[in-house]
């Protein structure tokens, strides 16, 4: 059985994704484990900088480089994958848990007969084994789930591995694949309006709630959010409401996120939304309510209403993140 | 237009989840079961495509237990035309077994499309839609907010990095639902009473390995207490000042 490491590391625009780093990180520390190599495969066009990922352990890097995969497709990725795990044998598949590693890491699982793991916040060495950590029910529990095939896949969660140092040059290689038949083929990108950060891979995150009263007063959301140079999500009750769009909602019909810090303003505290934001390194709630539960797993609580108290933490951040 | 919906029995998202005396799955006990939301979505989805092809018929399957019947006659009521139930023990395959199963399960069961959540919400792995595309041999377009059908191709949206893709897909294919491709309907008296003569086929599931083994559920850990802050401009100050020097989280 091989030891071996394959990271799929994704770009965009040929540049590494940071997902990349730290999916190299926890593809070194189970290549150390193991006493095998980690090979990343770099899938991209006009790829530049792949050798950066040596600086957090991998050894060598295959460039697949070409128009057909400038941009996510699905059979592309997994063509690449499948040429990449055909050389180098892998014992663990180590894909992002971003929409391109969750739609086409289970379909190299199956092309490989392998076992697939979703979502993986942890991944272990143990007895020789590989053993995944990964959410279950929106983050309600957690699940320590062992691999039993030759070949794993698992999608690792995005900003759950913090990218360490663990140098050396890696051999950049390209790996020639032709492009396969476009059985799904794009017809057009709606950019969206306004630059925005990707709720699941932002480090910091300002969510609102019913307490905020009115769709009108999300602007004391977007203005702290500003401030902190955060994304904006919300609950599942102002969504259905209609106040905001799906893809803001966190929760366990939502987005599941895990950033460093979390605001809840005006958000009582569902089981449906904590399973979403219970991972979070450092929660901040602001309610009116004093009882409400998301004072329970709050580390810092305000007791006030949102559309004082957001405004107030707005000055105060611009002015104190400036120093 | 015959749609295949792949649906799984799940545990009321409203559940408070405790750990079962195996230490390794959930504890049954008090747990409301339901269809999983996505997969209600995608039960939606079926019939408003195949009533606008004016023909055709939905097919439910599950791989579960027994008890599924339930969530399989709700997808009846609102409108699907037969059901299959690959009767397996609770939690007995993972998404890899599942979805052999599945694909396996559908052989002899005619389709243009395939539809399902894009995850269940007790696993929450996403990876049952894109296991049984591959094994079928069909294209797959996960998290899709949007479906049109024309001739032997689909239009879809779906949601990538921040963008709205529109991808033309090959059909035969399967499509996983995001929230917002459909809203999925109440079933009526009439369409409850309907679905108890519907056909619904069981199966045994012969009991495949699978690839991994869940040996252990835990909660989440607990939290320290919350620090309570006044909600004052030296409130928000204190507050920013931790947040950055004792929690560096800023």
């Amino acid at each position: 059985m091989s030891h071996d490491v394959l990271l799929v590391a994704e770009t965009r625009d040929g540049q590494l994704k940071k997902g990349a780093f730290e999916g190299a990180t926890a593809a070194r520390r189970v290549a150390d484990a193991l006493g095998g190599k980690v090979t990343a495969v770099v899938v991209g066009h006009g790829v530049t900088g792949a050798d950066a990922l040596g600086r957090c352990g991998v050894d060598r890097v295959l460039v697949v480089d070409g128009p057909a995969f400038a941009r996510y497709a699905g059979d592309a990725l997994a063509a690449a994958v499948l040429a990449a795990a055909a050389k180098v044998s892998p014992r663990l598949v180590l894909f992002s848990a971003t929409v391109a590693g969750k739609e086409t890491g289970p379909a190299v699982a199956a092309r490989l007969s392998a076992a697939c793991v979703a979502d993986a916040t942890g991944l272990a060495v143990e007895g020789g084994e590989l053993v995944a950590t990964k959410p279950r029910l929106g983050g309600k529990a957690f699940a320590k789930v062992a691999v039993k095939a030759p070949v794993a896949v698992v999608s690792l969660r995005q900003n759950v591995v913090t990218p360490a140092d663990a140098p050396r040059t890696a051999a950049v290689e390209r790996l020639d694949v032709a492009a396969p038949a476009s059985r799904v083929r794009l017809q057009q990108v709606v950019a969206p309006t306004a630059k925005e950060i990707e709720l699941t891979e932002a480090d910091v995150i300002v969510s609102g709630g019913r307490g905020l009263q009115a769709p009108e007063n999300w602007k004391v959301v977007l203005d702290l959010a500003d401030a902190l140079g955060a994304a904006h999500g919300a609950s599942r009750a102002v969504v259905d409401a209609g106040w905001r769009p799906h893809k803001e909602q966190v929760g366990q019909t939502g987005k599941t996120v895990s950033p460093k810090l979390y605001v809840a303003a005006g958000i009582s505290g569902a089981i449906q939304h904590l399973a979403g934001m219970s991972g979070s390194k450092v929660i901040v709630a602001v309610n009116k309510d004093p009882d409400a539960p998301i004072f329970q797993v709050a580390d810092y609580g305000i007791v006030g209403d949102a559309m004082v108290v957001l405004p107030l933490l707005a000055t105060e951040a611009r002015s104190y993140l400036k120093r | 237009m015959d749609v295949v919906v792949l649906v799984k029995r799940v545990p009321d998202t409203e559940t408070k989840v405790r750990v079962a005396a195996d230490g390794k799955s959930v504890d049954p006990s008090g747990v409301q079961w339901i269809m999983a939301p996505y997969d209600e979505i995608a039960v939606e989805k079926a019939l408003q495509l195949r009533d606008a092809a004016g023909g055709g018929a939905v097919t439910v399957v599950s791989a579960g237990p027994a008890e599924t019947s339930k969530e399989l006659r709700t997808a009846l009521a609102m409108g699907a035309d037969k059901a299959l139930l690959l009767v397996a023990p609770q939690g007995a395959g993972d998404a890899a077994a599942t979805a052999k199963a599945l694909a396996d399960g559908l052989k002899g069961v005619p389709f243009d499309l395939v539809l399902c959540g894009k995850q269940a919400t007790d696993d929450d792995d996403a990876a049952v839609g894109p296991m049984v595309a591959a094994h079928l041999g069909v294209p797959c377009v996960a998290f899709v907010t949007s479906i049109e059908v024309a001739g032997r191709t689909a239009t879809v949206k779906r949601e990538i990095d921040g963008e709205v893709e529109v991808l033309e897909v090959d059909l035969p294919a399967v499509l996983t639902a995001q929230k917002g491709l459909a809203e999925p309907r109440l079933p009526g008296l009439k369409g409850i009473m309907a679905a108890k003569k519907k056909p619904l086929e069981e199966r045994p599931l012969a009991a495949a390995p699978s690839p991994t083994e869940t040996r252990a559920l835990s909660l989440p850990p607990g939290r320290a207490a919350c620090v309570k802050v006044p909600a004052t401009a030296e409130g928000a100050r204190q507050l920013l000042k931790a947040l950055r020097e004792e929690r560096g989280v800023l």
